[in-house]
């Protein structure tokens, strides 16, 4: 079931356009952020509400790459591995984070921590290389300016920084 | 030389509506409503000779002229803000300091065409860049230059953001418009275009951020002093981003058509520790790429056609001799094979089979015949496919291959990098 402010916030962008399908792919992210992933569950609910088929929906969040499909984990990193970045050095960064945090691109750590994924160029290809933290940037990477993000990350989590 | 579209980057808070006002910020606007009709905005629009920013380099104005008026229907306006085209990150930058610059530009393209609505449409990754961009949206509703009786002139206009969920494909205009009406981004075959039958199937046009900042800067000093900022048919400055091994990467306003080799060496400071120059690829991963010897081309869309490849985004990647071009050849592959939307058979196997190949001849799996069998590929994806996502793949993979043929059979030979 979609939260009572889920549903608020679907129902305001409602507003925004002339057919209630459009609101399709922002509803699927208020229910991931509901849901953590895009679960079977999260379809169903999202369908239900935008008066959809299950397949309607399903056929929409698996075609983009930011509807997760498993669980992921508190922090997800998202490291470009396109030409700029490639050219620049992100093997060596992606190789610091998948051994710092001992796994592989597409795997979670085992305290569900952190989600390690490759993506697409992130248009910030003039300071790479680049990688984004729950969609925020952090660019002009070295491995030591990578420790230091994870080491804020852990921070973070233990409670002291903002969320 | 004067900047234009970057003039409010150095200043502080340059992304609000109070910085943007203290230099003349939607003065083009009121100019618009009061002295234009949207004719003759559109024929001021056409002498500026501004072709399209997001990569195809389509003349602005011809495309407005292309909305029929008066039909009744409602007409839509979406801004392109998915920038995905690896090497390329100016859209982004235009978002983050100088929203307004492009939400005034957006105004005056809905003056000049009729639309009700603007729908700007931006990329998942750029949470942030949304957020800013919000702001500045409110702001704009607020100072009056959204919403209803536009500065008194009886205009009225919302403009909405969308945000994408990371699919390359969204950037292309039929492929943002399914997402818009939230569907999977699969392009639609034209005719009919977007210009008649868009968004709901009502007239649509279409453009990317930076070609809509533009227009504050047509309305307020004239088509003909834009054209002349650049060269024949290629009116205007543009954001340039340099990337890869240069000295200093980053965003250059610069005029249209300047050569690529002063581009590089007299604002990108040269290739990055006094090494020498492999290849660039002028203008985003689907342009073909150029050798060094090629760099004397003027950075514009008809220069670059010229000598086979494109213009693009005019976001030249630089990469210098320690490359290989095999390894680059993969990365842009396995870009294009990632991002085939599944639609078109020969785009969705063609490009995956292009990545294969290239990928075991990096693991020294190479056959003799690997080099021709993908240039066949690429002449069976090429103009074969209902977007030009196929195009660009193909282009792309025939550029690496052509320009750098003798690296590839280095590979296959002897299954490793010359440069190793
Ligand atoms: C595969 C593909 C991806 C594209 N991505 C973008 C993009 O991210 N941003 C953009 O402005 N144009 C992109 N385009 C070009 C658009 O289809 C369209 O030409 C452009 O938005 C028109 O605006 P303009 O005339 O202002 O350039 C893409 C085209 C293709 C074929
Ligand atoms: S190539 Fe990495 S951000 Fe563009």
């Amino acid at each position: 079931m979609l939260s009572d402010e889920s549903k608020a916030r679907i129902e305001r962008l409602f507003l925004h356009y002339p057919d209630k399908r459009s609101v399709l792919i922002p509803a699927l992210f208020i229910a991931q952020e509901q849901f953590g992933y895009i679960s079977d569950e999260a379809v169903r609910s999202v369908a239900q509400f935008l008066e959809l088929s299950w397949n309607e929906v399903w056929a929409v969040a698996s075609f983009y790459s930011m509807f997760f499909k498993r669980p992921v984990g508190r922090h997800v990193i998202t490291v470009c591995m396109n030409i700029s970045c490639m050219i620049c050095g992100a093997k060596k960064i992606a190789e610091h984070l998948k051994a710092k945090l001992g796994i592989n691109f597409g795997q979670t750590t085992s305290d569900g921590k952190f989600t390690l994924l490759e993506v697409e160029c992130l248009a910030s290809c003039g300071t790479a290389p680049v990688l984004q933290v729950n969609l925020r940037y952090h660019e002009n990477l070295t491995p030591e300016k990578v420790d230091s993000i994870l080491e804020e990350l852990e921070e973070w989590k233990n409670g002291r920084l903002e969320d | 030389m004067e900047k234009i579209l970057t003039r409010n980057w150095g200043k502080e808070s340059s992304h609000t509506l109070e910085v943007y006002l203290r230099d003349g910020g939607y003065e083009a606007l009121r100019k618009a409503l009061r002295e234009f009709e949207p004719r003759a905005l559109i024929d001021e629009i056409k002498k500026s000779n501004l072709r399209g920013r997001g990569g195809a380099g389509f003349p602005m104005g011809q495309k407005m002229s292309f909305v029929p008026r008066g039909t009744g229907k409602p007409v839509y306006l979406c801004v392109n803000a998915d920038e995905s085209e690896p090497g390329t990150f100016k859209d982004r930058y235009i978002l983050e300091r100088d929203p307004h610059m492009m939400i005034e530009g957006a105004l005056i393209a809905c003056y000049a065409i009729g639309a009700q609505q603007v729908y700007v449409y931006i990329r998942g990754e750029f949470r942030q860049q949304a957020r800013i961009l919000d702001g500045a949206i409110r702001e704009a509703y607020q100072g009056g230059f959204l919403g209803r009786n536009i500065l008194g002139n009886g205009f009225d206009l919302d403009m909405y953001w969308h945000t994408g969920a990371g699919a390359y494909i969204c950037g292309e205009e039929t492929g943002l418009l399914e997402s818009l009406e939230g569907k999977k981004a699969w392009p639609r075959l034209r005719p009919p275009f977007p210009a008649v039958a868009g968004l709901y199937n009502f007239p649509t046009l279409i453009h990317n951020v930076e070609t809509l900042a533009c227009l504050p800067h047509i309305v307020a000093r004239g088509g003909e002093w834009f054209a002349k900022l650049g060269v024949e048919k290629n009116g205007g400055t543009k954001i340039y981003g340099l990337s890869g091994h240069v000295r200093e990467p980053g965003l250059y306003e610069l005029p249209m058509g300047i050569k690529l080799r002063e581009l590089i060496y007299q604002h990108g400071g040269g290739i990055r520790g006094g090494r020498q120059l492999k290849g660039v690829i002028p203008g985003g991963a689907s342009c073909p790429i150029l050798r060094a010897e090629e760099i004397d081309v003027e950075m514009d869309f008809d220069a670059l056609q010229k000598i086979g490849s494109m213009f693009g985004t005019g976001c030249p990647v630089v990469m210098d001799e320690t490359t290989c071009m095999v390894e680059a050849a993969y990365s842009v592959a396995k870009f294009f094979a990632h991002e085939s939307c599944g639609q078109c058979t020969p785009c969705r196997e063609g490009a995956e089979w292009i990545r294969k190949i290239m990928h075991r001849i990096l693991n020294a799996q190479g056959r003799p015949d690997d080099v021709d069998h993908m240039l066949d590929l690429c002449d069976n994806i090429q103009g074969k496919t209902i977007c030009a996502l196929g195009d660009a793949a193909a282009m792309a993979a025939r550029g690496f291959l052509r320009k750098f043929r003798d690296e590839f059979e280095f590979h296959v030979r002897h299954g490793r990098c010359e440069l190793s």
